[in-house]
């Protein structure tokens, strides 16, 4: 199976790869998957009082769908609101890196990792947490 | 040196040159259907048939008239064991296999539990070899073959062989063995090792895919095989169909080059595959997979543990290898032979696969050993599994959301 051109990209040239000081109340920190599974991403936001999101980081193991899911992921989360942040959905990140229907699961990974990490932050914060809409693969 | 490098030489072989040469004419001027008895094209192409059977023969020190052609290992493995549970169906139902048995091995004897057969399939040692005490233990006046792999496709372990057919033949029972992984790799004497009926392929020995081979055994004792073809009678009634003779010529001449070198091939090429395989080891958490005494000259399975097999293989563009990782079939479950081996999933996800052969050159392999080292710690750099690992998190403690 080919990777598509934006795959690629993203695979080789993976944006925001790092780690936020998960204990600052500013930062949400999601993890999913399982290593058992094959993939397990970690997705981190840093959230301004305006409830903007000024950072975003990541590490993933996984394929070069889940690496290029997780990092496009994070490019789209930065200078974002919590509740746009909240409306990206896995098929956005499907079409955008034209994923094929067996790495589906890959976009609905990174989406899960920001929901956890949104709900990360708003629980440190003292809201509640949100239901996550989709279930794992 | 040509990119990319081609280190997958156990899923298929590039054809030898010397191969394709002797096939050319069986295309064009020697065209003839080997069964045509009555004029000179017939003849030429039954010439070049009969000449190929004597060098497949030499090759595993058997007769001609114990070769039976086929389409390839997948068909021979099918034949064989489907062609002896109907055969031998008055004597019993018992077959004997192992876990790790390639899927045409398996999937045929999932078809004859359904036909009635009863299957007993052994588990391996984590080494990959079978348990030869497992195998007696199984053994029953009911079972009428056991057939167990030569070398395995993935991890390269050889099977005691002599001592599995001693065992077969102490009971009654046939001994079949897939020996597509080693047939041209290493010896195999078909007398010496007690085999009664063999499958292999001619494109894992640099010859051309959709031609193999089914030995099957016709003295001490004399092994039959109900035909799963039915036709026009070729191949002794045992698989009809107009031979591939130009295939057939091809695979002939792919056995006697491994004949004449393989005992050189072999010394050259574990050597090659020792020094990639304790250069990649000496990276830090990575494991080798299967025994290390008893396997094939070419194979190295490797696991780097915290990247995922198929991540890495994007990151070793100019490689070509394999990986037991779930990511690079539709099934999402990762290999079940490195499962069988008691090896943890994320083990399995973490394998890589290193096939070499006889095109690949010292030169090839110390680029592969830089650039895979190099996607390793690339990927590491990546991975929040390596990050909590160096930070001293215990993995087996978190809750994962499995999926």
């Amino acid at each position: 199976m080919a990777y598509s051109e934006k795959v690629m990209e993203h695979y080789t040239n993976p944006r925001n790869v790092g780690t936020l000081n998960k204990d600052n109340k500013n930062v949400g920190t999601g993890l999913v998957g399982a290593p058992e599974c094959g993939d397990v991403m970690r997705l981190q936001i840093e959230v301004n009082d305006e409830n903007i999101i000024t950072d975003a980081k990541f590490k993933t193991f996984g394929c070069g769908s889940a690496i290029a899911s997780s990092s496009l992921a994070t490019e789209w989360l930065k200078g974002k609101s919590i509740d746009e942040a909240l409306a990206i959905d896995n098929m956005d990140l499907v079409e955008e890196l034209a994923l094929p229907p067996v790495k589906i699961h890959c976009s609905v990974l990174a989406e899960d990792a920001i929901k956890s990490a949104i709900n990360d932050y708003r629980v440190k914060n003292g809201l509640e947490a949100l239901a996550m809409p989709k279930s794992h693969h | 040196m040509e990119l990319p490098i081609y280190l997958d030489n156990n899923a298929t072989t590039p054809l030898d040159p010397r191969v394709l040469e002797a096939m050319l004419p069986y295309f064009t001027n020697k065209f003839g259907n080997a069964a045509s008895r009555n004029h000179a094209f017939g003849w030429v192409a039954e010439e070049g048939v009969d000449y190929a059977r004597e060098q497949v023969a030499k090759l595993i020190g058997c007769t001609e008239k114990e070769i039976i052609f086929t389409s390839g290992a997948t068909e021979a493995d099918n034949l064989g064991i489907k062609g002896v549970f109907e055969m031998y169906q008055d004597k019993g139902n018992h077959i004997i296999t192992a876990t790790t048995e390639h899927k045409a091995v398996l999937d045929t004897c999932k078809h004859l539990e359904k036909q009635g057969a009863r299957v007993t399939y052994l588990k391996v040692k984590e080494d990959g070899l079978i348990d030869l005490q497992e195998l007696e233990a199984a053994m029953t006046p009911q079972t009428i073959l056991v057939t167990i792999m030569y070398g395995n496709n993935e991890i390269g372990v050889i099977q005691p062989i002599k001592e599995i057919s001693a065992i077969a033949h102490k009971h009654g029972a046939l001994f079949f063995t897939d020996a597509t992984q080693a047939v041209g790799k290493i010896p195999v004497d078909v007398n010496a090792d007690g085999i009664d009926l063999m499958a292999f392929s001619a494109h894992k020995m640099y010859g051309p895919k959709g031609v193999g081979v089914l030995y099957v055994r016709r003295k001490n004792p004399r092994v039959k095989v109900t035909a799963q073809i039915d036709g026009g009678g070729h191949e002794r009634g045992m698989r009809s169909g107009t031979l591939n003779v130009p295939g057939i010529v091809g695979l002939g001449k792919a056995c006697e080059l491994c004949r004449l070198e393989m005992a050189d091939e072999a010394v050259r090429l574990s050597a090659l595959r020792d020094k990639l395989e304790s250069s990649l080891n000496t990276m830090e958490e990575s494991y080798v997979n299967g025994n290390t005494q008893h396997r094939l000259p070419h194979v190295a399975n490797i696991s780097f543990k915290y990247v995922e097999g198929e991540g890495l293989m994007m990151a070793m563009k100019d490689l070509a290898v394999s990986s037991g990782s779930a990511c690079t079939s539709a099934s999402l479950e990762p290999s079940y032979v490195l499962k069988s081996l008691g090896l943890s999933d994320d083990l399995a996800h973490s394998s890589i696969r290193f096939g070499l052969g006889r095109f690949t050159t010292e030169e090839e392999v110390d680029y592969a050993i830089e650039n895979t080292k190099k996607a390793v710690n690339h990927l590491r750099d990546l991975s929040p599994l390596w990050e909590m690992f160096k930070e001293g998190v215990d993995l087996d403690k978190i809750e994962w959301a499995t999926h």
